[in-house]
């Protein structure tokens, strides 16, 4: 089951912790991997850890052209691309009375804008070889809000209208657009709370811990697998049972 | 009709993308109604026609590409 035996995948974001996790992930599963984000040496070590059957495409996904060409290269380096994991995202938060025009903008670009140029260039080669996977990382704040991250939030629930959308335009093709929703994970992002912050967040989650990145990951090998071909449109939700939608 | 011709290669095209039969491609050929295309293959078509022929076709143009004439005529005038 859920055998990536033979297909192409490019992750973005993936020197992160959630992105690595993921690329790992299917990696594991058989799947050849491209490994994007603006990290070079930091894109290079995940790349290293894995071994065989990875590339670097870094890309600096705040840059339409360079977003533009993202799917080309990792198209060429592999031969093909059959699942785009749209995992890149940032975060500039701040309540929205005092949240500037360049955070708000910034957040929408990177996070929605990108996804979207990215899943537009992909979905060209997927249409022709009547197969392909993509998945959105969006958020559990995407869905229930949150104070402080009015762009976040928009990004990550836009994601998830554009995945449906996306979704029925090309269901017909064999290919799946689905989002994973992270709760609180142990990342990068979750790091820069502080010790009050946790403090709160904790007691809200039934399973009374953050999640890994291996248990994101988990769901992507799952939405990007034969097996789930019949799954799409659809917010898979991974978060100990924070929120229950 | 020329292997090169204009003709010729939206036909390719379309035996290609379709996969029909070539003697089906005739130039009255809607592509929906007699080729069995569905709305997303007409937009795929487009894509290919502007890909093969180095031009672009507007949206309000493509809607106007029904048959395979249509394509030959347009593309015929877009790269005299």
């Amino acid at each position: 089951m859920f055998s990536l035996q033979g297909r192409r995948a490019l992750v973005t974001g993936a020197s992160g912790g959630i992105g690595s996790a993921i690329a790992e992930a299917l990696h594991a599963q058989g799947a050849t991997v491209a490994l994007s984000g603006t990290r070079q040496d930091a894109l290079e070590a995940v790349a290293g850890k894995l071994g065989e059957r990875t590339h670097v495409v870094p890309a600096n996904l705040s840059d339409a052209a360079a977003v533009d060409a993202l799917v080309g290269q990792a198209e060429a380096a592999m031969g093909g691309l059959d699942i785009l994991v749209n995992n890149a995202g940032l975060t500039r938060d701040g309540l929205a009375m005092r949240m500037k025009d360049e955070d708000w903008e910034l957040v929408i670009r990177v996070n929605l804008e990108a996804a979207f140029r990215l899943s537009r260039a992909a979905l060209k080669g997927m249409m022709k070889q009547r197969f392909g996977r993509i998945v959105g990382i969006t958020s559990i704040v995407g869905v229930t809000g949150n104070a402080g991250q009015a762009n976040y939030a928009a990004s990550k629930a836009g994601m998830i209208g554009m995945s449906k959308a996306l979704a029925q335009e090309v269901a017909t093709r064999g290919i799946t657009v689905n989002c994973v929703a992270p709760g609180f994970i142990e990342s990068a992002m979750t790091d820069a709370l502080n010790e009050k912050q946790r403090a709160a967040i904790l007691p809200t989650i039934p399973a009374a811990r953050l999640g890994t990145g291996a248990e994101i990951a988990g769901a992507v090998v799952y939405l990007a697998s034969d097996e789930a071909a019949y799954v799409t449109g659809q917010t898979l939700h991974v978060n100990g049972g924070m929120a229950m939608i | 009709m020329s292997e090169n011709s204009i003709e010729a290669r939206v036909k390719k095209i379309v035996v290609e993308h379709l996969g029909v039969e070539e003697d089906k491609v005739t130039k009255d050929a809607s592509f929906i109604d007699d080729l069995g295309a569905d709305s997303l293959d007409t937009v795929e078509l487009v894509m290919a026609f502007e890909e093969e022929f180095g031009v672009e076709i507007p949206d309000d143009a493509a809607e106007t590409i029904l048959t395979v004439g249509d394509a030959v005529r347009f593309l015929e005038k877009s790269t005299a």
